[in-house]
């Protein structure tokens, strides 16, 4: 499997807040110099982060699956290589997050008429991201369906839709919402296409903004890819740039299986350059943020930033860490992520759930118990506690991992 | 159906002397663009003494009065047939002699095949099993009424609808059996039955789940622009569910083609209806929803079948929900897994078994109309008997599904964590079978 990857920027010391012109990025305004500055951070990551993207080619032949036909639009191009400055920038449009989910769903719904979008205000509101802004205007109020606000009844009926052969795309408002929704998803959902023996297909997508954010509350600020991680017969996925969100989006609703798609509420203004050309992701590969041999980082969503953060810090220690964005949360690839373990012997694992029972709970026990005997240190899992998310700024900072924290703990693996 | 028609606005001004005056609710399709500037209404309205508030025109009343919340006289029951089995004049040529026999004949099928697999489950064959007795006319009435491309979406109490769309004995009890013919593979209980190819879809246990899902299911042939309709049931318990007020709103505004009809049989297990709500039963809900509704004795299978046929083509022609309460009595117990007489007077289980039965009834109506008779009775009962015996013995004796059933379909395509999972299994059961059930095949 090759995978190509351009070399490390020389690591630089970090940006001043001067040196950023945050409007360009789209942030909320009234925000402390301090804080802007962290936001600013982020996006020179994500934009640098882009840079240092390894795509990864897939030669198929993973995890012995075998694909349907139809993946294979799954394009292996757009390798940048160290030697080819001159293509980087030049070719593709730039966009940002929310406007790369929309053009997914909308080249989705253009390419199969049996895509359809149900949520609340998704219609002509254009829903509460902006993710199905315009789309109500070019398919019709039928096609894209304001529903009353019952989330356990709207995820029914896209689940009713689906197994009468549509392919709904359901928004939740916000991931918490989808709570409401749990009977639903786990006990039909994710049950019965096996219940109904193979005679009824679910080929949902579900997905909306999660994560903890900037003050919006703790019932608006829930990870629920750790209650929803147990359910059999459901996919999920987390996307965290405008490219893996476009490719990702157009193959959970390829895909005939349920697949729950997280985004995060503080990355939708993310920028970044996409291929003008059709790609479809896979669904359940990692990616390879950026090679490395000391330690291996699984990370997903938001914390990537954060990780990308700490990493641009202990480089200049001299350590070089291997991040990996493990992007599928069901099944993990524990492929690519084997591989980087027999590679590095340590692991480190951030995440924004909560420390019991999150994906990097079930993450730890995955590799332990695949791949014990390389491993030379146990695994560190940093995750936010088991508190609700206060309101306060000052604390809710404190409930997510730091890129400080990560700096800390990659230095004490590496000792 | 014009009678129909008249009797609706007969006994719905009870509730309507009582309210304002109904608001107009434009369509919701043709919307789009924004509206000419209100204020001018709102100044003229506010002396004329209506104001447009945001939904339509409400009249103002300097009387507070409040609206009853139980009506004077309950929403009358829609019969065609009485105790006896004599028809109400206008209703002489509601189904022919061919549906007529097809449709009893059905109902006895239905009562003797529950009977026979719930003393199966007695006798330790079945693990469970669950009967519709005493709702033998609105299984067989209503399926009747609808075309085989309707989508039916049952709570469980439904089996009566396969039976009539063409599920044959052996298909019931190889469920029942979960061997490896059955159409669920093994994997789910007793009585889940599903079939696409019938359009009924496959039992799932919480109950009220499946009405979200025919809003979605009518959603989607209304995309088509089918002639067809989506027919979901649930019961009296149901009705109390979230799931259950949120579909009734959602496939009004959707303006879906569903026919909605609950079966109120008086019991939730055992919990009775005055425990469950303290409304005049369902049927008054539908307005409460913006919904067409009606009221049926349940036990009156041409009753059923008149009800369902005109609310399958106004959900059709119209595309709009309708509700449809049909009032029964469970007769059996809520399943294998219950004993009623612990929590309701045995007069009053053998009252609604003889006197209240609606095949008796029927059976009434056809003898009656020269087109049925004693022997055939014997004759069919007997056959039916010695089918479903067999039927049960056969499934019986099937092999289950294989090992791999067990991780197959969980997705489309076994993901690498499951592929180990079954590994695991496999060896397993090869290094200990003695630990296993002999008759699994790996």
């Amino acid at each position: 499997m090759a995978v190509v990857s351009q070399g490390i920027r020389p690591a630089t010391a970090l940006i001043s807040a001067n040196a950023v012109d945050s409007k360009r990025f789209h942030f909320a305004s009234s925000k402390s110099t301090s804080v802007r500055f962290i936001e600013s951070l982020i996006l020179i990551v994500a934009v640098e982060a882009r840079g240092i993207v390894c795509l990864v080619r897939s030669d198929g032949k993973s995890n012995a699956r075998v694909r349907k036909p139809h993946l294979h639009s799954h394009i292996s191009n757009a390798v940048t290589t160290k030697n080819d400055d001159k293509t980087a920038s030049k070719p593709g449009h730039e966009l940002l997050l929310f406007e790369a989910l929309r053009e997914g769903l909308e080249e989705e719904m253009d390419r199969d008429p049996n895509v359809c979008v149900m949520g609340e205000d998704v219609g002509h509101y254009g829903g509460s991201y902006k993710v199905t802004r315009g789309l109500a205007d070019k398919f019709g109020d039928l096609r894209v369906l304001d529903t009353p606000i019952a989330e356990n009844s709207f995820t029914g009926m896209a689940i009713g839709a689906a197994m009468t052969g549509l392919r709904p795309v359901v928004e939740g408002m916000n991931m918490g919402f989808l709570l409401l929704a749990f009977n639903q998803i786990s006990n039909n959902c994710g049950m019965l296409h096996y219940t109904s023996g193979g005679q009824f297909k679910i080929p949902i997508v579900i997905r909306g903004p999660g994560g903890v954010g900037r003050q919006l509350g703790a019932e608006h600020s829930q990870r629920l890819e750790s209650y929803f991680q147990s359910i059999p017969g459901i996919q999920m996925v987390a996307c965290s740039t405008p490219y893996n969100a476009k490719g990702l989006m157009k193959a959970a609703i390829r895909s005939e299986n349920p697949v729950i798609l997280f985004e995060h509420v503080l990355l939708y203004n993310l920028k970044e350059r996409i291929p003008d050309e059709e790609y479809v992701l896979n669904l359940e590969e990692a990616e390879i943020v950026r090679q490395g041999g000391d330690v291996t980082i699984l990370t997903y969503s938001r914390m990537r930033y954060h990780v990308m953060q700490a990493v641009k810090m202990v480089v200049n220690d001299g350590y070089d860490p291997e991040v990996i964005d493990i992007r599928s949360l069901k099944p993990f690839d524990l492929y690519r992520i084997g591989n980087s373990v027999k590679k590095t012997h340590k692991v480190l694992i951030v995440e924004e759930c909560m420390r019991t029972g999150g994906i990097g709970a079930s993450l730890t026990a995955a590799i332990n118990e695949n791949f014990n005997d390389y491993l030379d240190a146990p695994i560190v899992c940093l995750s936010s506690q088991d508190v609700p998310t206060p309101y306060a700024a000052t604390l809710e900072d404190l409930t997510v991992v730091q890129p400080s924290q990560i700096v800390s703990a990659v230095k004490m693996l590496c000792r | 159906m014009t009678f129909f028609h008249v009797a609706v606005r007969r006994h719905f001004p009870a509730l309507l002397l009582r309210q304002t005056s109904r608001i107009f609710i434009p369509r919701r399709w043709n919307s789009g663009g924004a509206q000419a500037d209100p204020s001018c209404k709102y100044e003229e309205s506010f002396t004329q003494g209506i104001m447009e508030f945001p939904g339509g025109k409400v009249a103002f009343t300097p009387e507070m009065r409040f609206i009853a919340e139980y009506p004077d006289e309950r929403i009358p029951c829609f019969r065609v047939l009485d105790d006896n089995g004599f028809p109400h004049r206008g209703f002489h040529d509601l189904v022919s002699k061919e549906e007529a026999i097809k449709m009893y004949k059905n109902m006895v099928t239905l009562q003797t095949m529950d009977a026979i697999f719930f003393e199966a489950q007695r006798q330790g064959r079945l693990s469970f099993y669950l009967t519709s007795s005493g709702e033998e006319a609105i299984n067989i009435g209503s399926a009747a009424a609808m075309s085989s491309e309707d989508v039916v979406l049952p709570q469980y109490r439904e089996q009566g609808i396969l039976l009539w769309r063409g599920f044959t004995l052996r298909e019931f009890a190889n469920q029942c059996f979960g061997n490896k013919e059955d159409y669920g593979k093994g994997r789910q209980m007793p009585i889940h039955y599903g079939s696409k190819k019938l359009n009924y879809f496959t039992v799932s246990s919480p109950i009220a789940t499946q009405l979200p899902q025919a809003v979605g299911v009518a959603y989607s042939l209304k995309m088509d622009g089918k002639d067809a309709c989506v027919v979901t049931y649930f019961g009296d318990g149901a009705s109390s569910e979230g799931d259950c007020h949120a579909s009734l709103n959602f496939a009004a505004v959707l303006e879906a083609p569903v026919v909605f009809i609950c079966r109120n049989n008086g019991w939730a297990i055992s919990t009775p209806i005055e425990q469950q709500f303290r409304s005049d039963g369902i049927v008054v809900r539908g307005q409460a929803y913006g919904i067409l509704s009606i009221r049926v004795d349940g036990n009156d299978a041409l009753a059923v079948y008149a009800a369902v046929s005109s609310a399958r083509e106004m959900a059709i022609k119209e595309q709009k929900p309708i509700l449809v309460e049909v009032m029964s009595y469970r007769v059996g117990h809520h399943s294998t897994s219950d004993d009623s007489t612990k929590y309701r007077p045995v007069n009053e289980i053998e009252h609604w078994k003889i006197a209240g039965s609606p095949i008796a009834r029927f059976r009434k109506w056809v003898e009656r109309s020269g087109w049925w008779s004693d022997d055939e009775e014997s004759k069919h009962r007997n056959s039916i008997r010695k089918e479903v015996l067999q039927a049960i013995q056969e499934a019986e004796k099937i092999e289950k599904p294989t090992i791999s059933n067990l991780f197959a379909d969980v997705y489309d395509l076994p993901p690498k964590n499951l592929q180990d999972q079954e590994r695991f299994v496999r060896k397993d059961v090869m290094k200990h079978p003695q630990d296993y059930p002999n008759d699994v095949p790996l």
